[in-house]
């Protein structure tokens, strides 16, 4: 927005601690001062979101004026002069933590967040070393009704990062302060239990809650249990976008791809089978894209509805927020499974078989950068094995835990490869991690089964659609189609892709009012697609988002195979199991159904 | 909800009724901009409190996340979202009642009626709250019973100052009945 900014507006010149600095008008200090490589703490703000000013730990000192001011919401004019960690200022801040530590119900020593708590963390840099203040400790009430989410409320020091990305980021709305002064608590209306309320559990609040009070479900126990167990078959699957991030775990630069060395912790903890969620995400394209072609025959020739445009289907936190808030659109979501979940169906069915288990020996362990996958395993729907198809899911953290649980030394780990079949799979599936890479992927297969040509764009990269903007578009005129497929000869496919769940409003709502005609949009339910994931090690910030977004497209064209329909081990699974896309045991095994649900989330009074 | 909600202040209308009455509210103000609390107001209003699903017609209407629904009620004390009582008890609690026994009173009171702070008795006849000072300091403790204020009150004499009203309460109940069945 800045950098926009230089071009169109108004400089301002401003000093901050002695330094002449020039930024555009309506930047505010912080923002500015980060400009010139001043960092002024905070414990409320969100990049990007509307400045909040509710943990006054960024004030800072202005000349001429008698009070200290929150650099946060406070725009830079022309000739201020700013102190940003003046002694006034330090003796404020850490008068604003000593108050915050005293109501803190922080059980620190056992605290999920005991590595990486931004209030310690600040407590730290501004020598805190005794609390003088005494006092009544905020009420704790623990909340573990969702399968994702797990709120501790003793532990919530009301800096409202979560209110933010719940209503501005995401327009879900299932958190907001309850109650007034002391009493205050965040969560939903009337302190009800998560699970009560339309909640996505895409996790944006546990990623960006500054302490423990919002983090994903622990289920590492769970895993280690079933490893335990001799009479368990236990296989893990990994997400395409952990291998960018887990590295941040053990110390790597953000964006460093640490795939081999995955592999082989996973080996060191003693799971039997190590395979690839992108597998999955390979037999993802197959159905999905065959669906978005059977829709365009069935608008186009048949002039019935596709219904189109198709939406994508593979972020369960998106299925959510449509179950709730968008049910008129509910036909447009693909019928697909995610690939989590054709994963754990093809495991227990074909991957059994070939192995001679039985489905319930087998156990299926996700990792996946994300809270609400912890929800999605547990859908009723998600049971074509006969069971449960995903056993359990861990986050990226949860396994950066384990793997040093196991006294791992990640650094000094080889590089190994992922089991087949399973573990085999194509470019087009890394590009799965990031924002535009379904539609990216999608489009691959697609043209080349319309036309027999590869997709015409440079590198096969769709760029219009790639990049960290919340609403992107691009067109394709189909050339060359082949005789199966003249319908479509001419036709300009039109896609838009979407992060983030106010910017999928946004395109559903400018659909729904007729302002724009779409066959296809991918919708990724969090900013930056899974590379941003709520499950991600912490702090995610643009700046993190585009070092993982560059590793994802770097695995991507390292692959020797980059279409989903050129995986062999896919052509293998229909050709042994599943027969046709879009086949009856394809249907049985990997595609699901929607239903409606409440806006406001289940009624208290029933 | 049940059908007819006996906390209803307005003895006329049932509480489907009520709610439709809410219902054409909302129409008028669905995109005026600040109407959160006016809305708020007039539903607590029509109701005599504000039920769950008034509330939840409101956030639907005025298109706002029920959690700030929720949060702009919980926040004013004017709101309350248990049904009171036909007669109101409030004791106060201001420095002058409070060193002078108020706090005794307030337990009889809890005692009596069997409801804490904010509650309202199961037949629906009292509602318990507490004031931070009424201005009537020198009559010290004070308790108002609706808008009567009685001074210089002792716990042994509750039972006595609530009997009028308890009839009272109880004659506008078999009333009310009435008129909902």
């Amino acid at each position: 927005m800045t950098r926009q900014g230089k071009t169109n507006c108004k400089m301002v010149h401003l000093t901050i601690n002695n330094a002449p600095v020039d930024v555009a008008e309506g930047t505010t200090i912080l923002n500015a001062a980060r400009q010139v490589g001043i960092r002024i703490p905070t414990l409320c703000h969100v990049e990007r979101l509307k400045p909040v000013g509710a943990c006054r730990i960024c004030v800072v000192e202005l000349d001429g004026v008698q009070n200290l001011a929150a650099a946060c919401s406070m725009p830079v004019s022309e000739g201020l002069c700013v102190r940003t960690h003046s002694q006034r200022v330090r003796e404020a801040r850490r008068l604003v933590v000593e108050l915050l530590l005293s109501e803190h119900d922080g059980q620190c020593q056992t605290c999920e967040r005991r590595e990486d708590c931004e209030l310690q963390a600040l407590s730290a840099e501004l020598g805190v070393r005794e609390v003088s203040y005494e006092g009544e400790r905020t009420r704790r009430r623990l909340d573990s009704s969702t399968p994702a989410l797990f709120r501790d409320s003793g532990k919530c020091i009301k800096c409202r990062r979560c209110v933010s990305v719940c209503s501005e980021l995401q327009h879900v709305g299932a958190l907001a302060a309850q109650g007034r002064g002391f009493e205050t608590t965040i969560g939903p209306a009337f302190n009800r239990d998560l699970s009560s309320v339309a909640c996505v559990q895409c996790g944006q609040c546990a990623a960006v809650c500054p302490v423990g009070a919002i983090t994903e479900r622990d289920q590492v126990d769970e895993l280690w249990a079933a490893i335990d167990d001799p009479s368990k078959h236990v296989i893990v699957q990994t997400a395409p976008a952990i291998r960018a991030a887990l590295g941040e775990c053990f110390g790597y630069e953000p964006g460093t791809l640490v795939t081999g060395k995955m592999v082989a912790a996973l080996r060191r903890l003693g799971v039997d089978a190590v395979f690839d969620t992108n597998f999955a995400a390979d037999l993802t394209i197959m159905e999905e894209g065959s669906e978005l072609l059977a829709r365009l025959k069935r608008q186009l020739l048949d002039n019935q509805p596709g219904p189109l445009p198709l939406l994508t289907s593979c972020s369960p936190g998106w299925i959510l927020y449509m179950e709730h808030f968008h049910a008129d659109f509910l036909p447009h979501l693909s019928s697909c499974k995610s690939p989590q979940q054709m994963f754990g169906a093809v495991a227990k069915s074909y991957y059994a078989q070939q192995q001679g288990l039985r489905p319930e020996q087998v156990f299926v362990a996700s990792i996946m950068p994300c809270t609400a996958k912890k929800y999605e395993c547990q859908r009723p729907e998600m049971t074509s094995s006969g069971s449960q198809d995903v056993d359990v899911v861990l986050t990226t953290r949860e396994l950066g835990k384990m793997i040093r649980a196991a006294g791992v030394e990640f650094h000094e780990l080889p590089d190994e490869s992922m089991d087949d079949p399973l573990g085999r799979s194509s470019g087009a599936a890394d590009i799965f991690a990031t924002t535009g890479g379904v539609c990216e992927a999608a489009l691959r297969t697609v043209h080349e089964i319309v036309t027999g040509q590869p997709l015409p764009a440079e590198n096969l990269h769709l760029t219009a659609v790639s990049g960290l903007s919340g609403i992107k578009e691009a067109a394709l005129t189909i050339q060359g189609a082949l005789p199966a497929w003249s319908f479509l000869e001419g036709v300009t496919v039109q896609v838009a892709v979407a992060h983030g769940l106010d910017n999928a409003r946004q395109v559903l709502e400018q659909v729904r009012r007729g302002e724009k005609s779409y066959h296809f949009i991918e919708v990724m339910t969090c900013p930056g697609g899974c590379i941003g994931g709520a499950g991600q090690p912490r702090f995610t910030d643009d700046r993190v988002r585009q070092a993982r977004m560059a590793a994802i497209y770097r695995e991507d064209e390292g692959k020797s195979v980059r279409k989903s329909h050129e995986n062999t081990a896919i052509q293998q699974l229909y050709q042994d199991f599943l027969g046709e896309p879009l086949g009856p045991r394809a249907h049985e095994l990997l595609h699901t159904r929607y239903a409606p649900r409440d806006t406001l989330g289940k009624s208290e009074s029933g | 909800m049940g059908t007819a909600d006996p906390g209803s202040l307005c003895q006329q209308s049932t509480f489907e009724e009520l709610l439709g009455q809410l219902d054409d509210v909302l129409l008028d103000y669905a995109k005026v901009p600040g109407a959160l609390i006016p809305v708020l107001q007039i539903a607590q209003t029509l109701f005599g409190y504000l039920p769950e699903e008034a509330l939840r017609r409101i956030s639907r209407a005025l298109d706002k996340p029920y959690s700030e629904v929720a949060g702009v009620v919980g926040f004013y004390s004017f709101f309350t979202t248990v049904p009171r009582g036909r007669v109101m008890v409030r004791v106060c609690l201001g420095t002058a009642c409070y060193v002078r026994g108020g706090k005794e009173v307030l337990a009889g009171l809890k005692n009596l009626l069997g409801v804490e702070v904010g509650e309202t008795t199961p037949d629906r006849a009292f509602s318990l709250d507490v004031g931070r000072c009424f201005g009537a300091c020198g009559l010290a403790p004070v308790i108002m019973i609706d808008d009567d204020v009685h001074q210089g009150v002792r716990p042994a004499q509750l039972s006595r100052l609530l009997e009028p009203y308890r009839q009272g309460a109880a004659a506008d109940g078999s009333a009310r009945r009435d008129q909902d069945s």
